[in-house]
């Protein structure tokens, strides 16, 4: 589950491999699998595993 | 020219400190940042869009390197929310500050003090400049500071009301009762709105709607710094006492006599 939608990869994917094929690898992002937050030193290494909940966020406008 | 307060490690000057939301476009909020004269400005953290990649970013605009970046936990409502949310955004943004929302009534949008209190503590111990966002409640605003929060954030009044501050009593009492910063987070709808805070001897004060959904937010956020350096210095130089009765302030000897 990637932000609340189910996706299927033919391999298993690592954070950063799952952040390039998002277009999302040089944007300024934050990660938590299973609610649980991915170091940004850690991406190239941390595989998503089959069932995982993948959120990748950043920053946006609000103030309360 | 108001002299610089702390909020943890940082050093300040400005007072007001802003929000990033219900702006109609980045460049609105940014210019209404750059009128405010703010140095610190709350964000939320949210799930990126995954199906558009090119709509710029928010930090675009509003770059870490010039401004505080203090992210909120917004729309949490549970403990655990917030904490993890606080690590995210602590990972995203290289800091360790964080504007402590854990929302106990998503209809009012009240505080959970419980909650806020058990994620202060999990914060404070993993290293994080705590600052709670917080009903106007002395003790609470005790608990928080033992815990080791940096400041607390009462409200003046509910998020996005613009009521004002519905209770200065409390907040007087807060200030009497913690050391810490004093925050008056929520409720400012004009800037006598922001004076008033300010005249009670907070620290600062964190707006967002106030500027935002002005008619002219531009405007708005410039007259708010004016009524916050207008505030504090009013607290400092301390207000006259208040007399029930006329006193005139010309001599009552040497009248002229016009009869």
């Amino acid at each position: 589950m990637l932000n609340g939608e189910s996706h299927s990869t033919p391999a298993p994917l690592t954070v950063l491999e799952l952040l390039q094929r998002c277009e999302l690898a040089k944007r300024r992002v934050a990660v938590a699998i299973n609610a649980v937050v991915v170091p940004k030193s850690r991406f190239a290494e941390v595989l998503i595993r089959d069932g995982d909940k993948v959120e990748v966020i950043q920053a946006v406008g609000g103030g309360a | 020219m108001n002299a610089s307060y702390r909020i943890g490690e940082l050093e300040l000057q400005s007072r007001l400190i802003v929000g990033s939301g219900k702006y109609k476009s980045f460049e609105e909020n940014r210019k209404a940042l750059d009128a405010s004269g703010a140095q610190m400005i709350t964000v939320a953290v949210r799930r990126i869009d995954l199906s558009s990649r090119e709509h710029g970013s928010l930090l675009d605009w509003i770059p870490p390197d010039q401004f505080h970046i203090l992210p909120n936990t917004a729309g949490c409502t549970t403990a655990k929310e917030a904490v993890t949310t606080a690590q995210l955004a602590r990972e995203l943004l290289d800091t360790k500050l964080v504007k402590l929302e854990v929302i106990g009534d998503t209809r009012t949008l009240f505080p959970d003090t419980t909650a806020t209190l058990e994620a202060a503590r999990i914060l404070v111990a993993d290293g994080f400049t705590v600052l709670p966002y917080i009903t106007d409640d002395p003790v609470a605003c005790m608990r928080l500071e033992e815990i080791g929060c940096a400041a607390v954030m009462p409200l003046g009044a509910p998020i996005g009301s613009g009521l004002g501050i519905r209770n200065p009593a409390n907040i007087r009492i807060i200030l009497e009762s913690v050391s810490c910063p004093v925050i008056v987070d929520a409720g400012v709808g004009t800037a006598s709105d922001a004076a008033i805070a300010m005249e009670l001897g907070c620290t600062a004060v964190l707006m967002n709607t106030g500027i935002a959904s002005a008619k002219d937010p531009l405007k708005m956020a410039h007259a708010m710094k004016l009524a916050v350096e207008a505030g504090r210095a009013a607290y400092e130089a301390g207000r006259m006492p208040r007399r029930l009765h006329a006193q005139a302030s010309s001599p009552e000897s040497g009248l002229v006599d016009l009869s």
